[in-house]
């Protein structure tokens, strides 16, 4: 039995283009998908230079390297780079590769707009790093982008804002790509309920992402109008109101912060009920969970502005609502427990990091429904308190999954094996080291350091060493993982994998039914049967 | 709870091998010094207790099955999913305890707003970047920056060891004076950006924003002096413009305030006498390290592609009056000092910048001038009023 079709039927040609331009104008949905993780790969160490660099000015009490204006622009591109440069198409990247793979499709619905998101997307990057050239400096503004601050920057603004405005549309592009793939070529028996749950995540962060995107660009352009048009949206002296861009600002922002997380979880429940042998233990509510998070995230934005002043019902109504999230956000995590409850369980490098991530993104969860009571909130606001629970909800979160779907599908994608040790070697590592890069800013939050400043007083030394060396072993860790991936498209251990690699997987999921690696052209005719073992049945 | 505490932070620090931890150094929120901050203390530590518990229970039955439930120990895997009653059971729990979290929150909040029966009010101006205090029940009104030993040990390359500045970074030139056991209305807003102003033993911060007023009060139970910062991202210098609050017993306090009134009365006499030219610029020279140079820098040279220099800059070596009214009005981010420094400092740094930082231009201004400029420019203002 064999579902995939590689005999020619039609008069296309079945390889790829030769030479560099294939990668230009492909519109194969595993090139474009390459071409999405190794661009989010290469933003990876982009921002995360940036990164480094405000480690180092953060290493030692006193200002040693930069100055604070610079500072300032490094903070604000990293954020932007690690969101719409690395994990955004990161999850991209993934979706372009496995989706079709997933749900029995031979592409994605709409091939040629892939190619061209995917190209916004470089466009967009590369304006944003040019203005790091531009007088005035980078936007240092903070990825919010408030005003009136963020009107202040040079020449910088306008690119930024168009960069932003690329970004979006490339986002928008490939949500409603990942959205028409969905409902429209799945194999017959593939009903909703039986699609993998990193199907199920993406498709509702598709419209996550075409409703969060234009409100997003709205802002930016009012920002734009405000500046150089003489409007005043955001400018109390001609009748505006500078909290209204956090409004809508953070209208997109939260459910921005779930459009990273819940691919996440997506993997995550694909990778784990591999490694337990166990079907997924409650595939209908992590389904609903999914779905219940998805909509809490429109109505709690205002969980960010608790300082600003709102009337008494408003804070208190988001403070509730924002609380709200935990109770979906647990049952992912009971579920994700439940499913190696009794399992017979390995601990190969994407199970690890899965382990990882249920762990630490639970702390990330925990200091969340911390920050979620207000009143607390109007000490931890605009602290290391939150630097550090949004850096345990992304890094050894969204970031850590990436890593494990890295090691969990390479050798579907290359048919060849990773080297196992080197692997657990970069586990470890991170693992370690991003809890002493991020564990200590708790601390310094709680003892009062404020985010976002260049230097501090002499009481915050101590662990703001402590995480500068976490992220000083963190950063150059992650080179491990390039050079495995480097090894392993190159032949790897030289070990030929099975279709299945992972025993098992068969019976979880689609992809793992085809030869490894999978063919150029998979599924031109849908699959008879499908896995249905962490599905509905 | 205190115990607990301690030992955890002895715990801690002994794992990573830290001989000594600073005083002043907590690992935990502070528990403050007025009602609301212990309110928001002891809210800390339930939700922190809370998942601490949590986490217990449910880190403990993931490594309890990552330990007994390994292939190679021989465990085979069950088949079981979904069981409507767990799952019913996960939901409800956790919704219970949220319920108990809220309750107290929602009283905490509520007292928070509470602004009735405030004794006195302070207005509070955040501008980039320093902040500006006003006591609306006694004409006291003034700035308040980084101090100047921090301010030159945080220059880049100063050779200063910050351990060496008593309190690096959180140290004012004039702090904010308050009685104890009195309770404080504050009334926020900014002059350029929005900024937010924060001393954690009171229990909170508040942003302040251009055009808008937000509100917040406090009663400090014990005399001492608290340190805080802005709290939110205002541009460069947002690092350096640090808060502190000094409160005292309420006789002390109302000496305080006479003192302040002498000092009001002594200023205007200093603005009626004719300074020399060596005077001012002796007096320019420290007005303009402690408000221009961190932008237009130490020398004057400014930052190329942002701010300006002032050696040889067209406006400082031309018209005397073309370089008063922009520092009077301001322009971009250049902040208006008109209302900013006194006349007497405002004249000093005016002869300062045209007579040093390499510039030779010669002439000078005087505090009285700028006075009736002053008094000109709020006449103005409050004809814009009516
Ligand atoms: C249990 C779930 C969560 C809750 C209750 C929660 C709650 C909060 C709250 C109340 C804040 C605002 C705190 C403040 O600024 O004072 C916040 C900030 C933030 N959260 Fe979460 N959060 C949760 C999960 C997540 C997840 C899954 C992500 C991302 C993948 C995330 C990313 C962020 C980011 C990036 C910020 C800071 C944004 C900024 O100010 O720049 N959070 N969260
Ligand atoms: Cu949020
Ligand atoms: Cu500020």
């Amino acid at each position: 039995m064999s579902a995939v079709t590689v005999e020619d039927h039609d008069h296309h040609d079945h390889g790829p283009a030769k030479g560099l331009l294939r990668w230009i104008v492909t519109t194969n949905h595993k090139d474009i998908g390459t071409l999405y993780l190794l661009f989010a790969l290469l933003m990876f160490f982009v921002g995360g230079s940036m990164a480094l660099i405000i480690r180092a000015e953060l290493f030692e009490p006193g200002m040693q390297f930069v100055d604070p204006q610079f500072f300032n622009s490094m903070t604000t591109m990293h954020a932007l780079v690690m969101v719409f440069g690395a994990v955004m198409p990161a999850f991209v990247g993934l979706a372009n590769w496995m989706i079709p793979m997933m749900i029995g499709a031979p592409d994605m619905a709409l091939p040629r707009m892939n190619n061209m998101s995917f190209w916004m997307l470089v466009a967009g990057v590369l304006l944003l790093a040019s203005t790091l050239f531009m007088e005035g400096g980078a936007p240092a503004s903070g990825w919010t982008l408030y005003p009136p601050l963020v009107l202040q920057t040079g020449n910088a603004l306008p690119f930024a804002i168009f960069s932003v405005h690329l970004l979006g549309m490339s986002s928008i592009m490939g949500a409603i790509n990942v959205i028409a793939t969905i409902f429209n070529m799945r194999a017959p028996k593939m009903t909703l309920m039986k699609m993998p749950l990193f199907v199920w995540t993406w498709l509702i962060t598709g419209f996550l992402l075409i409703a969060i995107m234009p409100v997003f660009a709205g802002a930016v352009t009012m920002l734009l109008t405000d500046r150089f048009f003489d409007t005043s949206f955001f400018d109390a002296a001609g009748g505006g109101d500078p909290v209204l861009y956090q409004h809508i600002f953070w209208f997109f922002g939260h459910p921005e912060v779930y459009v990273m997380i819940l691919p996440t979880f997506g993997v995550a429940s694909t990778i784990i009920p591999i490694f337990a042998r166990k079907p997924l233990f409650g595939y209908a509510s992590m389904v609903y969970a999914t779905a219940a998070i998805a909509f809490l995230s429109f109505i709690v934005w205002a969980h960010h502005m608790f300082l600003v002043g709102m009337p008494m019902a408003g804070e208190l109504y988001f403070m509730y609502a924002t609380m709200l999230i935990a109770i979906p956000t647990g049952v992912k995590i009971f579920n994700w427990t439940a499913t190696m409850w009794k399992g017979a369980m390995t601990f190969e490098t994407p199970m690890l990091f899965s382990i990882a991530f249920v762990v630490l993104f639970t702390m990330g969860g925990f200091t969340g429904l911390m920050m979620a009571l207000a009143p607390v909130d109007f000490q931890y606001h605009d602290t290391y308190f939150i630097v550090a629970h949004f850096h345990y909800t992304l890094v050894p979160a969204s970031v850590f999954i990436l890593m494990a779907a890295g090691y969990f599908w390479l050798p579907k994608w290359t048919g060849n094996m990773y080297d196992e040790r080197l692997a657990k070697l970069h586990f470890w590592l991170s693992a370690i080291s991003v809890n002493i890069l991020f564990f200590p800013q708790h601390f310094l939050g709680l003892a009062g350091m404020p985010r976002r400043i260049p230097d501090y007083a002499v009481q915050f030394a101590d662990w703001n060493m402590i995480s500068s060396i976490g992220a000083f072993i963190y950063g150059p860790s992650q080179l491990i993982f390039v050079y495995i991936v480097y090894k392993t498209i190159k032949g790897g251990t030289g070990e030929k994998v099975t279709g299945e690699v992972w025993e098992g997987a068969k019976e979880q999921s689609l992809e793992w039914t085809l030869p490894s690696p999978a063919p150029y052209h998979t599924f031109s005719t849908p699959p008879e049967e499908i896995p249905t073992m962490s599905t509905s049945r | 709870m205190k115990q607990t505490k301690q030992l955890f932070a002895v715990f801690t620090l002994m794992a990573l091998g830290l001989g000594s931890a600073h005083a002043d150094y907590t690992l935990n929120l502070m528990k403050g010094v007025t009602q609301l901050s212990n309110d928001v203390y002891d809210l800390h530590m339930l939700a922190l207790w809370i998942c601490v518990v949590i986490g217990i229970l449910v880190f403990g039955a993931m490594f309890y099955s990552i330990y007994f439930h390994r292939k190679s120990v021989g465990h085979k895997a069950e088949q079981f999913h979904e069981n409507t009653t767990v799952e019913i059971i996960w939901t409800i729990i956790p919704t219970l305890i949220l319920v108990g979290m809220a309750i107290p929150a929602t009283k905490t909040m509520l007292e928070m707003d509470d602004l009735k029966e405030s004794e006195m009010s302070i207005k509070v101006t955040g501008w980039q970047w320093k902040w500006e205090y006003e006591y609306l029940d006694n004409d006291i009104h003034f700035f308040s920056s980084l101090d100047e030993a921090s301010n030159k040990a945080r220059q880049i390359d100063s050779g200063i060891d910050p351990r060496d500045v008593p309190h690096y970074l959180l140290n004012v030139d004039k702090p904010l004076v308050v009685p104890i056991n009195t309770k404080i209305r504050f009334l926020f807003t900014a002059a350029d950006v929005i900024h937010s102003w924060w001393v954690p033993d009171l229990g909170w911060k508040k942003d302040t924003i251009p055009g808008f007023v937000t509100e917040a009060w406090t009663s400090i139970e014990k005399a001492g002096t608290y340190r805080g910062q802005c709290a939110e991202l205002c541009g460069k210098d947002h690092g350096f413009m640090p808060i502190v609050v000094i409160a005292k017993e309420k006789e002390d306090y109302e000496a305080w305030v006479s003192e302040q009134k002498g000092i009001a009365v002594a200023e205007a006499g200093a603005a009626e006498k004719d300074w020399s030219s060596d005077e001012l610029i002796a007096k320019g020279e420290t007005v303009y390290a402690n408000n221009c140079a961190s932008c237009h820098m130490d020398d004057g040279a400014g930052l190329s592609g942002t701010f300006p220099a002032i050696t040889k800059s067209s406006i400082v070596t031309g018209d005397i009056d073309t370089q008063t009214s922009l520092l009077m009005e301001g322009k971009g981010m250049m902040p208006a000092f008109g209302q900013m420094l006194s006349a007497v400092d405002f004249a000093a740094v005016s002869t300062f910048i045209r007579n040093g930082l390499g510039n030779s231009v010669g002439d000078v201004i005087q505090p009285s001038a700028i006075k009736a400029l002053q008094s000109d420019i709020t006449l103005e203002e409050d004809d814009d009023d009516e």
